[in-house]
């Protein structure tokens, strides 16, 4: 019978990816609330021991398959070698991150383990021993509780930045043990030629605590300097409405909403945003909503915890300057 | 250069989306029905690379027969032929199994190039592509905003971007593209365009003429159950921030992040 909580941890360059931790701090929630074992999965070139941390937040067991062809994302290897790791070890419930790889990841895995799949889901429970997970559709339009049929494992994605994070426990540690696996070359059949790294240099709007987010009242590209300039100030990211990337003030990445990214940060700044519903859709799940217009009837106000009817141009300098005196 | 490009209908995102009476499905009524966005751009890098490369553009969906309207739409605007899975048993199936039943319409079919959409802004869930790949057994390349064919029609390398970073994947051909906004600008259909996708094929098959057991398709068969759908939680309005001035307003708010929300 499956049986067990697995998690596939994140790395990039070595390094573990935040989701990882929130990952193995909600399987230890569904671990305990079924009785069961907590297992982390890292997958990585020269990883092993990045992996005996994992304990710390409630892994019990980590299972490592350390492969320099593992050291970057692949789909190919990586379903491969999570694939043999899941049958081997016959987990009841298996969880990924949200994240862009993890979401190819669990997409291409499912298909090959033939079984259900919940991508970007923000809550989990267990219900008599199955999986249950809610997930936005129509980019959080509505929200859609599901569960499994018997063919196991259960799999979901989890969306960054929503589940929490257990303290990090120094006295819990965990078993690490190697995976048993084989690749073989010829199954990995793309490659990547190039990593071009981001200008920017800043998180991505999908993973951001803080974001400051421009639309139409920006006026023109010019205009998201004082955005910028706060942004950076408050180490926030940078978005923009669809109406603004449409008009090829921001670039496409930069897109919040139905078509663009969805987002769930500590805090979202809106700026000259009117709210529509695609727009209102992809970023309600935010913790503190600010709205900055000089429309008092933009819908963005229904959904803001604190707006300001005024000159964006005059009131985000003034925000960036009385921010500037707290710090 | 042969590409098959799958598409799916989904409710413009304009609509307000409500939750029907058995609390498991949305209000189809006031619905407007178009092209899967992301869908879309799929079929424009299609028909640009054919531009280039020559060969043949199918469009396949799959769904209800209104379908078929998003199946000429792609054919006015260029594409040369659809077909059209349609079968009332799918009603309701998940993801898994409409990549089983696109992989079979597509098997017998020839491509060097698969684009889906890299995902249905109505579910969400990014499957199909990814898992249709699985079942033909070749290389997926997801949320792509750059393709770049070699001249020799033989390798794709595709842009990727991830957090922080955008990846360049190289695969030989044939492999599958998910395509993400920011791939390219689709094209109106024209008015000649329209006139000739009239004349155009496109063929409908079930799922008895694709060799399939309708039993594993549809609501029954999902592995990935529904047990209901709710509304968002509300939000509600919170407070505006009072003030004479742009900089009494903002002095307030920076205070009400600090020593309220607790955040700045």
């Amino acid at each position: 019978m499956s049986q067990g909580v697995m998690i596939i941890a994140e790395q990039r360059d070595g390094d573990i990816r935040k989701i990882s931790y929130e990952l193995i701090s909600e399987g230890r929630r569904l671990a305990d609330a079924s009785g069961q074992e907590l297992t982390a999965v890292l997958l990585g070139s020269n990883i092993k021991d990045k992996a005996a941390k994992f304990g710390n937040y409630g892994a019990g067991k980590v299972v490592v398959a350390d492969d320099p062809r593992l050291g970057q994302y692949t789909t190919d290897a990586y379903v491969s070698v999570i694939a043999q790791i899941v049958k081997a070890s016959d987990p009841a419930v298996l969880l990924l991150g949200a994240s862009f790889n993890g979401k190819d990841l669990a997409a291409r895995l499912s298909a090959r383990l033939g079984v259900g799949m919940a991508q970007d889901c923000i809550q989990f429970s267990m219900e008599d021993g199955r999986l249950n997970a809610v997930r936005p559709i129509y980019a959080g339009k509505a929200y859609a509780k599901v569960t499994y049929s018997d063919n196991y494992p259960h799999m979901a994605t989890a969306r960054p930045n929503v589940m929490s994070m257990n303290a990090p426990d120094e006295s819990k540690t965990a078993q690490v043990s190697d995976a048993s696996f084989t690749l073989n070359d010829a199954d990995i059949k793309t490659k990547i030629a190039e990593a071009i790294k981001d200008k920017s240099g800043k998180v991505d709007l999908t993973e951001a605590d803080k974001i400051v987010s421009g639309g139409r009242g920006m006026k023109g590209p010019e205009g998201y300097g004082i955005l910028e300039e706060l942004a950076d100030l408050i180490g926030a990211t940078v978005g923009a409405s669809r109406s603004s990337v449409d008009a090829g003030w921001r670039p496409h990445a930069d897109q919040v909403g139905q078509t663009g990214k969805v987002v769930s940060p500590t805090l979202y700044v809106a700026c000259g945003i009117s709210g529509a519903i695609q727009h209102l859709a992809g970023m309600a799940t935010s913790k503190v909503i600010v709205a900055i217009n000089k429309d008092p009837d933009a819908p963005i106000f229904q959904k803001a915890d604190y707006g300001i009817v005024d000159d964006l141009f005059k009131v985000v300098p003034a925000l960036k300057e009385e921010l500037k005196k707290m710090m | 250069m042969n590409i098959i490009v799958c598409i799916k209908q989904v409710p413009d995102t304009e609509s307000q989306i409500k939750i029907a009476p058995d609390g498991k499905s949305v209000v189809t009524d006031d619905i407007k029905w178009v092209m899967n966005p992301y869908d879309e751009f799929g079929v424009e890098e299609a028909l640009r690379i054919k531009e280039k490369f020559g060969g043949e553009v199918t469009v396949v969906g799959l769904g209800p027969k209104r379908v078929a309207e998003s199946i000429r739409t792609a054919l006015a605007m260029g594409a040369d032929k659809g077909v059209l899975v349609s079968d009332p048993a799918l009603d309701g199936s998940d993801s898994l199994a409409v990549a089983t039943a696109l992989a079979a319409a597509i098997k017998g079919l020839s491509y060097d190039l698969i684009f889906t959409g890299q995902r249905g802004v109505d579910d969400d869930n990014g499957i199909v592509g990814a898992a249709l790949a699985e079942m033909l057994d070749i290389p997926n390349i997801s949320v792509v905003e750059k393709v770049e064919i070699a001249g020799d029609g033989k390798s794709v390398k595709a842009h990727r971007p991830v957090e922080g970073l955008t990846l360049v994947i190289e695969a030989a051909l044939p492999a599958l593209i998910t395509a993400q906004k920011g791939l390219n600008e689709p094209r109106y259909a024209s008015l000649p365009g329209i006139m000739k996708a009239k004349k155009k094929p496109l063929e409908e098959k079930t799922l008895a003429a694709l060799g399939l057991d309708p039993s594993q398709f549809g609501e029954g068969a999902r592995k990935l159950k529904i047990v209901k759908l709710t509304p968002p939680p509300q939000r509600n309005a919170g407070k505006i921030v009072a003030g004479d001035t742009p900089e009494q307003k903002a002095a307030e708010l920076a205070k009400l992040l600090h020593e309220e929300a607790k955040i700045l």
